[in-house]
């Protein structure tokens, strides 16, 4: 709908772009999904650079070698960088305002997209320590939606020198 | 939100929608078409050729100079200039059966609007064939006022 108003000239239109796909996970992240809907992060360990990556694409594009270890993660980690999104859309389930965030999980080697929820936002900073919160366990399934945020936990900062290579 | 997760042979794949609801503002001469779609009235604008622009725009596509403030009313019937077929319409195109898209020339216009055509079947559209447009109940200031066009002789609705 467009302005409500019959007698005001019309100021601005609705242009949705809608583009729907069809996503095929693969071999590899299929492995990491499944894992989600059981509360595990996978990842998978390049046998070449050693690198571990998450969510897992089953290759390393580093050295464009197959990877096939698996490795468990924690579902804690480090905030890489953030940006704060305040303006209001469709389609954002998360409550507004929150910090859009890159989280290191312990024992990866890059950095994994989530949300920052539970703590003012002027305390989100690069290398605060996280944790994953998730559904309850009844609701757990293989998509991405089974972590509902990442939440503060009471650690020291990571200093940045130690993330930096994962940048 | 659950979605329809399917897998084969230990691959999973879900639906994945990317939607970008945009707003966007119209101008000063987009503003005047859009506020007459309400009125069930098609206007263009008069370049200082003379040219009538269907939509209007604020420039003269020709000669990159402004446009006149002379809006005339054109249609509402017009002659569809060239079309193509739509055999598997997508979720949220104008009409949910077989259509065509059309460039279409409205009466006393001198450029072609883009439109849904609604004709039945492939064989009842051609290059040349006049058409008017089919209005929907609510008006809202919006190109979806029109809800298609459809063959002149179709009898019926106006």
């Amino acid at each position: 709908m467009s302005d409500s108003d019959d007698a005001k000239p019309v100021k601005s239109i609705k242009t949705p772009m809608r583009l729907a796909y069809q996503y095929t996970a693969g071999q590899a992240t299929s492995r990491y999904l499944r894992g989600i809907g059981q509360g595990r992060i996978l990842g998978q360990r390049c046998p070449s650079c050693k690198k571990v990556y998450v969510p897992p694409r089953g290759s390393c594009p580093r050295c464009a070698v197959a990877t096939t270890e698996e490795v468990q993660l924690s579902d804690k980690g480090t905030v890489t960088t953030f940006a704060i999104v305040r303006v209001p859309s469709e389609n954002i389930s998360v409550p507004l305002p929150f910090a859009s965030v890159h989280i290191l999980l312990d024992g990866a080697d890059i950095p994994f997209f989530s949300v920052v929820q539970g703590c003012p936002l002027d305390q989100v900073r690069i290398g605060m320590r996280v944790r994953a919160e998730w559904v309850p366990r009844e609701e757990l399934a293989p998509t991405a939606t089974s972590i509902r945020w990442f939440v503060p936990i009471d650690e020291p900062d990571v200093p940045f020198e130690k993330l930096e290579a994962a940048l | 939100m659950k979605a329809p997760i399917t897998e084969v042979d230990g691959v999973l794949s879900a639906p994945h929608v990317l939607e970008y609801p945009y707003r966007r503002s119209v101008g000063p001469v987009l503003s005047r078409f859009f506020s007459a779609l309400r009125e069930r009235k098609i206007l263009g604008v008069r370049t200082r050729g003379g040219r009538v622009l269907v939509p209007p725009s604020e420039a003269d596509p020709e000669t990159g100079t402004a446009v006149t403030d002379d809006f005339p009313e054109v249609g509402p019937g017009g002659v569809v200039t060239t079309w193509s077929w739509v055999s598997r319409p997508r979720e949220k195109q104008p009409l949910a059966h077989p259509f065509a898209w059309a460039l279409i020339r409205l009466d006393g216009a001198d450029t072609a609007l883009l439109h849904a055509v609604d004709a039945g079947d492939i064989d009842s559209m051609r290059t040349g064939m006049r058409v008017r447009p089919r209005w929907r109940a609510e008006a809202a200031g919006e190109i979806g006022d029109i809800t298609c066009f459809e063959p002149e002789r179709a009898g019926g609705a106006r």
